[in-house]
Formats: C-alpha cells, sequence, structure tokens
C-alpha cells in the first residue's frame, strides 16, 4: 500500500500548510495572529511613494511617511483652529529681524518697502537625538564603521537592516544648515529650489558654484560612482550657524510666509555623516539610499521599506520630549480629545501601511477591522453615508451598529474651472467677455455637480480662498454677488434668466453672435477620457445647452493637455490647487499676473493679469494678518469676482471614518506629522475582529456536495458505458 | 540541436533591436522629454531651468535618434536611442527615472508575480485538461453539451467579474482567506495565494476546456484510437495513454511558450490583490512616463518570448521523435 501511504503525507502536509497560514484566528486576517492584541495601528497607501529625501518629496503619498521621520523647526499645533504654527525642533518661534540696506536693524513695524533683507534666527531643542542608523555607527577608536565598505562587506548587505551595527548622535544646528543646502545640490532636484532662490539670500549663486565644484572634483576622477560632493566646504551666504543649538536664516526682504515652510521636511535637519554614508557607490548599486531609508530624529523610523507591498514605522527609540497637547479649540474637551493631555508622545509602537491600489479590497478590510481608519470611496459612500433630510451627511445604521464614526473637513483645495484670459472669445478685460463668463457662472450649477458626482462632499466655492483660510469670509459678506443671491440666510444661484439677460448683454442672445449670426461655440480642454469622464463631461454640455451654447470637449492626453496650458491654446479647462500653507498668499498668487502659465511657467493657469489686482497682490503678500491685510483681500477678491477668469468651483469636503478603538482623531488638514497624537485599543480590536469575522464554511460544504452530485451521474454513465455497450459512439 | 537553437539566438538580435526600436518611437511619440522631467518633479514650482537640469542628469538632453550637430558615428551614438539601448544587450537595464538600479528591482520583482503565475498555470493545465477529457469522454451527451455552454458562459465573464466577484464572497462574505495582499513568509504565503489562484484558474476553464476539447475530439477519430479500442482498451486508458499523448503536439504550441513570461506577472490581478509583481512594476512605469523601465520589461518580455519559442521547438523533439531540428 505504498501508493496510499504517499497520498495520506500529502494530504497532511497540504492541510498542516493551510493551518499554517491560517493559524487560530480568522482565517482572514491578513497580519500575522501573535500581532492581534499588540500596539500596531493598520493603514494603508494607493500609491508607491517617489521620494522620501526631505530635499527632493512632495506629495502627501510621501509626506504620510517623512513627516513622522523627520522633524522641521515648527509644526502646526493638532487642535487649534485656526491652523497655528508651534516649534517642533525649534525650542520657542523663531526670532525675526529685519535690516535696511545697509544692514541696519529696523523695527518690526517697519515697512516692506524699507525692509532689504529679514534675518531668522532659529534655536533647537538640546538633546534630541537621531534614531538608530549604520551611518552614525563607530569602532572603539571612534572611526566610522560603515563610511568606507569594502567589496567583502558589501557581499552581506542587501537591504538597511543588513549592518549589525548601529549608532546615535544628538541633532546639533548645523544639520538644519546642511539641508538647506542640500536644496541647491546639482544632483537633487528640489521642487522648491526655484521658490527659495527668489529669497534665501546666495542661493542660486550657491548651485552654481556647487555645480562648478562637482565638475571640478570629478574632471580628474576614475571611479565617479564613489564621488561625494562635501557641501561643508562651501558655505551658503544666506544660511549660517551661530552656535551649537542656533542657526540663522537670512532672506531678501520681507517674507513672512518663511515660516510656514519652516513646518515642511524640506526644512527638516540632515546629518552630514547619512550623505556620506549613502553616496558609497555600492550602496547606491543596491538601491540603498537617502530617497529609500529615512533619517530622522522624529517619533516614527521607517523599518521596512517595500513599497510595492508593505512599509513599517516603528516607534525610535531615541525620540523623546513631545507631549500631547493640553489645550484645543472649543468642544475638543467634550470629544475626548484632551483625555491625554500631558501624555508623552508617540503612543503606537508600530505602523503598517499596505499597499492597496484598488478601493473595493481596502474597504471590505476596513469593515472587517483589518484596517482601523479610512476614507469613503464613491463606490462605498451609500453603503456607508446618508444625507439627512437637512442636507447633513450621518453613518448608516451599520456602520453605526458596528462603532464606526465619522468625520468631515472642509479641505484647504480649490477646484476650479478656468478660462484662458488669453482667448480672443471668452478671455480679456471687456465688458462683452466678462459678461459672458459671468452668464456661464450662473448656469453652471455647482451644487449640482457636488451632489452628482461628489455625493454631496464638497462646498460651491464663493471665490478663490478656502474656508479655513485668514481672508475668507462666511455669511452674506462672503457670497460672490454677481452669481448669488442672499436668500433665506443661505446664498441662491441667479436664475438661468437672469444669465440669460447676460449672454444677451455679451452679445449672444440665445447663444448666436449678434456679430456673425453663428452659434457660439466653446471648447473645454481635457485631459479626461473613459467611462466615468464622459458621465462628467455630458454634464459640462448640459450647463451650457441651458445657454444655448455649444460646448465642445477637447480630450487629449496629460501630455499634450499641459501643452496646450503652457502654450495659452486651451479656451476653458479644469484646474486644482492644495494648499502649501495656510495663508492667502497660496491661493491669490494663482491669479496673479506675474505668475502667468503663459510666457513666465508660474501657476496662475488662466494667465488673468489686472493691474489693480497684482498691485494689491504685492502689498497683501508680505503683510501680517490683520484688518488692513482683511481689507486688501476683500478688495482683491471683489475684483477676481467681478472679472471671473474663474468658475469658482469648489472647496472639496473629506469625510473619514474610523473604528471605535481609534482614538484622538480630529481633521488637521495643513499637518502631516500627526500619527504620533493617535491612539489605539488593541483588545477591543482584537474583539471586534473575532466577532465579525468567524469563517463561513457551509459554502465549502455545499460545493463539494454539488461537485459529488455532478461527478456520479458522470461515474455512473462511464461504469454503463465500460460494462454495457463498450467503446464509445 | 545546437546550431539550430545558436542560429535563433542570432535570428533574435535583430528582432530584439527592432523591439527595441518600435517601443522607443512608441514612447516618445507620445512623451517627450520635457513631459518626462514634470511627471518627476511634480506638479508644483516646477521651473524651466529645473526640467532642463532633470534631462540632463538622467541623459534625455540629446537628440532623439540622430544627432545632427555630432560627426561621424557620434551621430548616432550621441543620441538618447543609442545610450539608452545599447546596454539592455548585456542586460544592463540601467537606473530608472528615480535612481533606483532597475535589474535589482526586476530580480525582486519576479518571484512574487512566479509565485501567483506558476501555480495558477500549472493548476489550470491540469483542471483544463481534465475537465477537456472528459467531455471529450462524454461527447455528444448532455454532459458535453452542458461543459460545453457552462464553458462559453465562463469564457464571456470578464476577469475583473471573477475577481471582485471571488474577492467578494470568499474573502468578505465568507471570510475563508484574506480578501488582498502578499507575504513574503512561507507558509504564510500560501493563505493569501489561494483566492487569486483559485480565480484565475476558474477564470480560465471556459477558454481552456473549449481549446483542449477541440484538439482531443480531432485525435479522438484517428485510425490509431480505432485499433486501441478494437485491442479491448477501457476509454479512460485509450484518452489518458494514447489520445493525450497524441494531443501533445498542438498543447505544447500553446503552452511552452507562455512559461518564460510567467515571470512578467498579471496586472489586474497583482493590482487588486496587492502583489508586488513585475505586472504592477511595468503599469507604474507607464504611468510614470518611466522610459529606463519600460523599455527594459519590453526587452525581456521580447527575450522571453523567444526563449519560449525556442523551448517549443525543442519540446517537439521531445514528444514526437519524427521531428529533427535542423
Amino acid at each position: 500500500m505504498p501508493n496510499k501511504t504517499v497520498k495520506w503525507r500529502i494530504g497532511i502536509l497540504m492541510l498542516a500548510f493551510w493551518l499554517g497560514g491560517c493559524g487560530e484566528g480568522n482565517w482572514n486576517n491578513p497580519y500575522p495572529q501573535a500581532d492581534s492584541k499588540a500596539n500596531v495601528l493598520y493603514s494603508s497607501f494607493e500609491e508607491r511613494p517617489k521620494h522620501l529625501d526631505p530635499a527632493v518629496s512632495y506629495s502627501a503619498t510621501e509626506y504620510q511617511f517623512i513627516a513622522q521621520i523627520y522633524t522641521p523647526p515648527l509644526q502646526y499645533h493638532y487642535l487649534k483652529r485656526p491652523y497655528t504654527l508651534i516649534p517642533l525642533a525649534a525650542a520657542k518661534m523663531p526670532r525675526v529681524r529685519y535690516l535696511d540696506e545697509r544692514e541696519q536693524t529696523l523695527p518690526a513695524t517697519a515697512e516692506s518697502a524699507e525692509i532689504a533683507f529679514s534675518e531668522y534666527i532659529i534655536e533647537i531643542r538640546p538633546g534630541m537625538r537621531y534614531q538608530p542608523h549604520p551611518a552614525f555607527a563607530r569602532d572603539e577608536q571612534g572611526r566610522f564603521l560603515y563610511h568606507a565598505l569594502s567589496e567583502q562587506q558589501l557581499d552581506a548587505i542587501y537591504t538597511l537592516a543588513d549592518f549589525a551595527q548601529t549608532g546615535t548622535r544628538e541633532l546639533v544646528a548645523e544639520d538644519f544648515v546642511y539641508q538647506i543646502k542640500r536644496l541647491a545640490h546639482p544632483g537633487l532636484h528640489s521642487p522648491i529650489f526655484g521658490v527659495m532662490s527668489d529669497y534665501i539670500v546666495g542661493l542660486p549663486e550657491y548651485a552654481k558654484t556647487l555645480k562648478q565644484a562637482r565638475e571640478r572634483e570629478t574632471a580628474g576622477l576614475e571611479n565617479k560612482k564613489d564621488y561625494y560632493l562635501d557641501l561643508k566646504q562651501y558655505p551658503l551666504a544666506g544660511v549660517s550657524v551661530l552656535d551649537r543649538y542656533r542657526y540663522r536664516i537670512r532672506i531678501k526682504g520681507k517674507y513672512p510666509q518663511l515660516v510656514y515652510w519652516l513646518s515642511m521636511p524640506f526644512f527638516a535637519p540632515l546629518p552630514v555623516e547619512a550623505d556620506r554614508f549613502y553616496s558609497q557607490a555600492g550602496l547606491v548599486e543596491r538601491n540603498i539610499s537617502l530617497d529609500w531609508y529615512p533619517v530622522g530624529t522624529g517619533p516614527y523610523m521607517l523599518t521596512v521599506n517595500n513599497p510595492n507591498l508593505e512599509m513599517v514605522l516603528e516607534r525610535n527609540p531615541y525620540f523623546d520630549g513631545e507631549v500631547y497637547p493640553g489645550e484645543g479649540e472649543p468642544g475638543d474637551a467634550e470629544a475626548g480629545l484632551l483625555v491625554d493631555a500631558g501624555a508623552p508622545l508617540p503612543f503606537i509602537d508600530k505602523v503598517v501601511y499596505r499597499l492597496e491600489r484598488e478601493t473595493i479590497p481596502y474597504w471590505s478590510k476596513f469593515l472587517q477591522g483589518y484596517y482601523d481608519s479610512s476614507g469613503i470611496s464613491s463606490d462605498s459612500f451609500d453603503e456607508a453615508v446618508s444625507i439627512t433630510t437637512q442636507g447633513e451627511p450621518t453613518l448608516t445604521e451599520e456602520m453605526e451598529a458596528m462603532g464606526i464614526q465619522l468625520q468631515t473637513a472642509v479641505t484647504t483645495s480649490t477646484f476650479y474651472t478656468g478660462f484662458n484670459m488669453l482667448d480672443p472669445v471668452v478671455g480679456g478685460d471687456s465688458q462683452r467677455a466678462r459678461l459672458l463668463r459671468r452668464a456661464i457662472a450662473i448656469a453652471t450649477d455647482y451644487e449640482e455637480f457636488i451632489s452628482i458626482f461628489n455625493n454631496g462632499r464638497g462646498l460651491a466655492a464663493q471665490g478663490p480662498l478656502p474656508p479655513g483660510l485668514f481672508g475668507y469670509r462666511e455669511g452674506k459678506a462672503g457670497i460672490n454677488p454677481y452669481v448669488y443671491d442672499w436668500v433665506n440666510g443661505r446664498p441662491k444661484r441667479k436664475s438661468i434668466e437672469e444669465a440669460r439677460r447676460l449672454l444677451a448683454r455679451a452679445g449672444y442672445p440665445n447663444g448666436i453672435d449678434r456679430e456673425s449670426g453663428e452659434a457660439l461655440v466653446i471648447n473645454l480642454d481635457t485631459a479626461a477620457s473613459g467611462p466615468d469622464a464622459k458621465a462628467r463631461l455630458d454634464w459640462w454640455r448640459k450647463q451650457f445647452r441651458k445657454l444655448n451654447i455649444d460646448l465642445v470637449i477637447r480630450s487629449t492626453d496629460y501630455n499634450r493637455f499641459q501643452d496646450k496650458m503652457r502654450n495659452g491654446t486651451a479656451q476653458i479647462f479644469q484646474w486644482g490647487w492644495n494648499a502649501d500653507y495656510p495663508d492667502p498668499e497660496n491661493f491669490m498668487f494663482l491669479l496673479y499676473g506675474p505668475n502667468s502659465k503663459v510666457g513666465k511657467s508660474g501657476e496662475n493657469a488662466a494667465n488673468y493679469d489686472n493691474a489693480e489686482f497684482n498691485a494689491l497682490f504685492d502689498r497683501m503678500k508680505n503683510m501680517d494678518n490683520g484688518p488692513a491685510r482683511q481689507a486688501i483681500i476683500d478688495a482683491m477678491v471683489d475684483i477676481a469676482r467681478r472679472d471671473g477668469p474663474w468658475l469658482w468651483g469648489l472647496h472639496p469636503k473629506a469625510f473619514s471614518l474610523h473604528h471605535a478603538w481609534y482614538k484622538n482623531s480630529k481633521p488637521n488638514l495643513m499637518a502631516n506629522n500627526t500619527l504620533k497624537y493617535k491612539r489605539i485599543e488593541p483588545e477591543l480590536r482584537a474583539k471586534q475582529r473575532m466577532t465579525w469575522n468567524k469563517p463561513v464554511t457551509w459554502p465549502l460544504w455545499t460545493m463539494l456536495l454539488v461537485f459529488v452530485a455532478l461527478i456520479l451521474p458522470g461515474i455512473i454513465s462511464y461504469r454503463r458505458k465500460e460494462h454495457g455497450i463498450g467503446g464509445s459512439g | 540541436m545546437l546550431a539550430y537553437i545558436i542560429r535563433r539566438i542570432l535570428y533574435a538580435i535583430p528582432i530584439l533591436i527592432g523591439v527595441n526600436l518600435l517601443t522607443f518611437v512608441l514612447f516618445f511619440v507620445v512623451n517627450t522629454p520635457e513631459n518626462m522631467a514634470r511627471v518627476n518633479l511634480g506638479v508644483k514650482h516646477v521651473t524651466p531651468a529645473a526640467i532642463e537640469k532633470w534631462k540632463t542628469e538622467h541623459g534625455y538632453d540629446r537628440p532623439l535618434l540622430y544627432n545632427r550637430q555630432a560627426a561621424g558615428t557620434a551621430s548616432l551614438t550621441d543620441t538618447i536611442f543609442y545610450e539608452k539601448s545599447v546596454r539592455l544587450f548585456v542586460f544592463d537595464f540601467g537606473k530608472a527615472d528615480d535612481g533606483r538600479d532597475i535589474g535589482y528591482d526586476i530580480s525582486q520583482r519576479m518571484w512574487p508575480s512566479l509565485a501567483i503565475a506558476l501555480p495558477m498555470f500549472l493548476v489550470g493545465l491540469l483542471v483544463n485538461i481534465t475537465l477537456s477529457m472528459l467531455l471529450a469522454f462524454f461527447r455528444g451527451t448532455y454532459i458535453d453539451m452542458s461543459g460545453v455552454i457552462l464553458g462559453v458562459i465562463l469564457m464571456s465573464v470578464s476577469t475583473l467579474f471573477y475577481i471582485i466577484g471571488g474577492q467578494y464572497l470568499i474573502g468578505k462574505l465568507w471570510h475563508l482567506v484574506p480578501i488582498s495582499g502578499y507575504s513574503v513568509e512561507w507558509p504564510t504565503a500560501i493563505k493569501f495565494l489561494v483566492l487569486p489562484v483559485v480565480i484565475g484558474v476558474i477564470g480560465g476553464i471556459g477558454s481552456g476546456t473549449r481549446w483542449y476539447r477541440t484538439i482531443f475530439l480531432e485525435e479522438i477519430n484517428k485510425d490509431y484510437v480505432r485499433t486501441a479500442r478494437a485491442k479491448g482498451l477501457s476509454e479512460l486508458r485509450v484518452l489518458f495513454r494514447h489520445v493525450l499523448k497524441n494531443a501533445m503536439i498542438p498543447i505544447l504550441t500553446g503552452v511552452v511558450v507562455v512559461i518564460p513570461l510567467l515571470f512578467m506577472g498579471s496586472l489586474l490581478t497583482e493590482s487588486f490583490f496587492g502583489i508586488p509583481g513585475l505586472g504592477s512594476y511595468t503599469i507604474d512605469a507607464i504611468l510614470a512616463q518611466d522610459f529606463s523601465i519600460v523599455k527594459a520589461m519590453v526587452f525581456l518580455g521580447s527575450v522571453l518570448y523567444i526563449i519560449g519559442l525556442i523551448l517549443t521547438d525543442i519540446s517537439y523533439t521531445l514528444v514526437d521523435p519524427r521531428i529533427r531540428l535542423n
């Protein structure tokens, strides 16, 4: 019977594999069973981060990770609104000194025109330490262990975890200066180099110096792979170390927005040891780089970086000195957001991020308790949220029964439809074009758009500024009077008859050009395509049809669309902007003439250029927040509304869900380093997972029975055939 | 046979140059180096100087195919096409636009693709051949008719439906396996592989069974089968011992050529199940307009396809002694 024994063994082996995979708990648990009650947060990412180097990284996908690792001088207060900057690596808020052309100190009240330079003196907290990293490891003589790796050493290295020794050191002011110098590194492509070159004294020249230095130093080298450009040898005029814990940034003129940049990873400290370590050719060949393995002083460190599968952050053992905030805005205490006040951060030991490209499996896993929080895609919106008769979103009964909680917040973003102001039909500042744009603005029912395509998740915009920013006005004072009326305490879009009247005044009665007698045809340039886009584009045609205007959709690929925008050949287009920082300047500059896309490669996609608006912007951008600045912003918004270079579009509303065991969650749309404030209750999570994921085995047995029922007649038929008439027919 | 193989390998060189040229032309018809720079540099605060710098750093500041400024052979070699292509022929894939070594990434990502594709391929082959032989055995009966109808229905259903339906039923409703995911640890990986493999096999049953059934029916009416039956062999023995063996050539034609391509992964399966394989690597590269990865993957796919064709030819000689490669 040896065959039978072999079959049994194979069967037992297969069963063992299955059981090994399933473990004792839920069969569908995608995580190790041993971690069921561990203090581990489970999250996901949709798109792999491209860069984790703080000089290069500039997307939300990347900030999700590096904001937990790097510590720039400043950060946003987690709970306070409006958004407030507070020190992070800095011991206190930067001290600002204004200087005139002769470098004489000016009073704090000096006019912008008088200020030739501003100096920011930043003092950092002593005692902060870097995460354990092989770049800091030294031997007994104090020499770096891994800064000159031999081929033999490299043979055993595949990831950063393969280094046996790690070290650390204290964070010093020089690390901040080093990172600012890196913004001009010829081998890096820092996206803010252009912006910062306008402000940081000597930065453009520094980039040239470094480029020349690299060319000079590599000219005679046989092996250029190991070349390392030592930035410490080249001073940067505008940035200098004052002492171990203080450094100074000198900028041209007055630029109050610099403090916002100081809260971004671009200005986080970077140890020179790390740059030196990662520059070794052997590590570059193994894809071990600063872009892949960050080195920071933040609450977490990246211990697994496999962005095609998962990324894991673990608590930095050397992180110390930060506690949960003790104050917030009204209502925070009642919402339980101050329960942990004064407790040391972070709360969670480990965070596992899994790559989830598709929303369906991601949503299903959230409902099974395998993700602690979730956004809501259009596919799952109706399952999660119901809208009350008052238009308020609430959770469905099923979600409430699971203890899930809903949070909403209007984002500091705007999605608008722009008119190319260089276009002879829809553009320009003639009254004719202005009235045409205004008529289209009234006819385009953004409230309906938000209801149909965003599941109500958005706010029809009244101007360029989203809520939550200084300068934004609520209520009647905040409506766009050219498109809305204030009726019964809320904005009401003007009637389509009013739009038709405006269109007739513009010279297009009933959509016919009075001069040529031809029907008015307008082109919408877009990169959108596919079934989802078709419904939206049909909606757009419908809006224009209200005015008897024929809207032609000129769909193209993304590259061609971008070319059209750069060349100014688009007529109407859709565009968006997410705030870099919570200052009106960051939105108003989207309408600033010298910032036009055509010819100047700026962010003013509509190429709007109004001299009065530009002059007001020049005054407003460097002002401190206050009544005077508010008055200028009001004037600017009024000019923009009157000219109407955009259909103001919408400000999206972010909806997020989290389970009952997920604590201290409050939407903060400016801060990215909020992971340290989150807390979970793993016991409750483990219990709920067990309840929600009991395996249902009856389908397996049913399938087995069906299989037998199907195969049995065949076997009987075969036996009859073999023992009956034989052969085949 | 060795001479034949060497000849086929030499034939492959102009094919690979042609494939490479075609990839290059198709890619740069829809993308320009400037577009590539913009995709890499992001959408905010991108200056013309930054774009030029990116192009220079990544070797895209040269002419595409012909350099009018250069003299002699340099007019052909000092071009993007030459610089980006020539090293492929020694399997040096170079660096991706984000600076990562492509060869290293391919070596890492082919294993998850294979972990899904190989069991799906083997189990699928076994199931399809077995079912099609059963249908051939019951040809002309209600079982055959039902099998054919079911096969057509299964063929008509989109792969996406199988994936979403499978995830919903088996993962979400019945909680039998994780809905998606992957593990590099063994045997934990098994619970992640079960669902995609089952779905892949079921999704392939319709077309596979119909194809093999046709092959077997063609064989089953040949003289040697009648002889075997006349000798008194049972129908199962005739089918599995004789018909299967003689049907191997058409089966091998479709099967062996696919084997090397198993490394290349499946885009849809990898995307929905979160498997870090080469399928998702390729689509990421296309979306990121990363020409270095795109050309490396197309080149690799072509090489593997050529290897598959050579292996198919060799396998003919193994199953049919009458065939000689010369």
